[in-house]
């Protein structure tokens, strides 16, 4: 299946944060080999250049290495991912507390909503 | 020298028509790039021309190095907009024929395309659907080795997921070497697979951008953005 991605906002910039997600989330573990550029640009049917592009972005930011002999992995420094997936959901509940503020809503009455809502 | 194909002055005029004007283009190796315009906008002459099938009223072509002529066939593998292929072949003899007739040509490549798709080399071009034909000419086109893949029209009259399946050949086949420039309208299909998009009007050069670049300052898809661009 190819990735769903939005179509008004750069492509490289979705894949990183796909990727990013996939990273934090566990499904590719500290040290885990990533598949190669090619490879995933097939799954997600993007061009390999703009997954090479994502993968420098993630290079950038220390979540991915590059080994030597056997091309890139997760990163081990756990505190690094850790601190990414904190930012990541930071970003969700700011997104979230100002929708709410949008809808009038104060911090007691969305604690009283979280504890009532179940997904 | 970083640029495969180097467009310089390059006019044709068919009489008093002019369908391509004073074009002055570079494109570089290893990019997807979409050529795009509207209906006479002059993308299939300029193809044309950069396959040697016509010749320029003005200007010059080289690609890799040398002028177009025999040496640039050897380089390109072009899928033209309609087929000509001969139609009571069966596929094997056309491979066969594709196999004299081209140096790069990788059988094996082929084949092994075919297969995946469930297509039976046996049978005969004419009684192959419109769509089944369209991935027989590409496969035949993408398993040279070439430098320069032209490919015009490739995913017009195929279903979604046939287009799904010979974008998803494009990439897989993508080599850094090598340049492949695909003409359509059908935009939103193609933009995930592009480095880089032309845009051409009557003739002469809109734009040649990456498809990020315009996501990123446009804050719309290459297909909105060719919408606003070209709106009647």
């Amino acid at each position: 299946m190819a990735w769903e991605l939005d179509a008004d906002r750069p492509i490289y910039a979705q894949l990183v944060e796909r990727i990013q997600r996939e990273i934090v989330s566990g499904k590719y573990q500290p040290g885990e080999k990533l598949p190669s550029v090619r490879e995933l640009a097939a799954v997600a049917a993007v061009n390999p250049n703009t997954m090479q592009k994502a993968f420098a972005e993630l290079e950038r930011s220390g979540l991915i290495v590059t080994q030597r002999t056997s091309g890139r992995t997760v990163t081990e420094n756990t505190e690094l991912i850790g601190t990414i997936r904190e930012q990541l959901a930071t970003g969700h509940v700011k997104n979230f507390l100002n929708n709410m503020q949008e809808l009038g809503y104060h911090k007691e009455e969305i604690r009283d909503l979280f504890d009532k809502v179940q997904v | 020298m970083n640029n495969l194909v180097e467009i310089i002055n390059l006019t044709k005029k068919y009489g008093a028509n002019v369908a391509v004007n004073n074009l002055t283009l570079n494109l570089p190796k290893g990019k997807i790039i979409g050529l795009l315009g509207p209906n006479g906008s002059g993308k299939t002459t300029l193809i044309k021309m950069l396959n040697g099938l016509l010749t320029p009223t003005e200007g010059t072509i080289m690609i890799d190095g040398n002028y177009v002529g025999p040496a640039t066939k050897s380089k390109v593998a072009y899928l033209p907009d309609r087929t000509y292929l001969t139609m009571n072949q069966t596929i094997r003899e056309i491979l066969d024929f594709f196999q004299d007739f081209y140096a790069d040509f990788s059988r094996e490549r082929a084949e092994e395309m075919l297969k995946s798709l469930g297509i039976d080399p046996a049978v005969k071009m004419r009684t192959l659907s419109k769509g089944t034909k369209e991935k027989v000419q590409l496969i035949l086109v993408m398993s040279r080795n070439a430098s320069l893949y032209i490919l015009d029209e490739p995913i017009a009259g195929v279903d979604p997921a046939a287009r799904d399946y010979i974008l998803r050949t494009i990439i897989n086949n993508y080599n850094p070497e090598a340049t492949v420039l695909i003409s359509t309208h059908l935009i939103e299909d193609v933009e995930q697979v592009l480095d880089e998009v032309i845009f051409m009007r009557y003739g002469q050069l809109v734009l040649y951008t990456s498809v990020d670049n315009i996501r990123e300052e446009k804050g719309k898809s290459v297909d909105a953005y060719f919408r606003e661009v070209f709106a009647c």
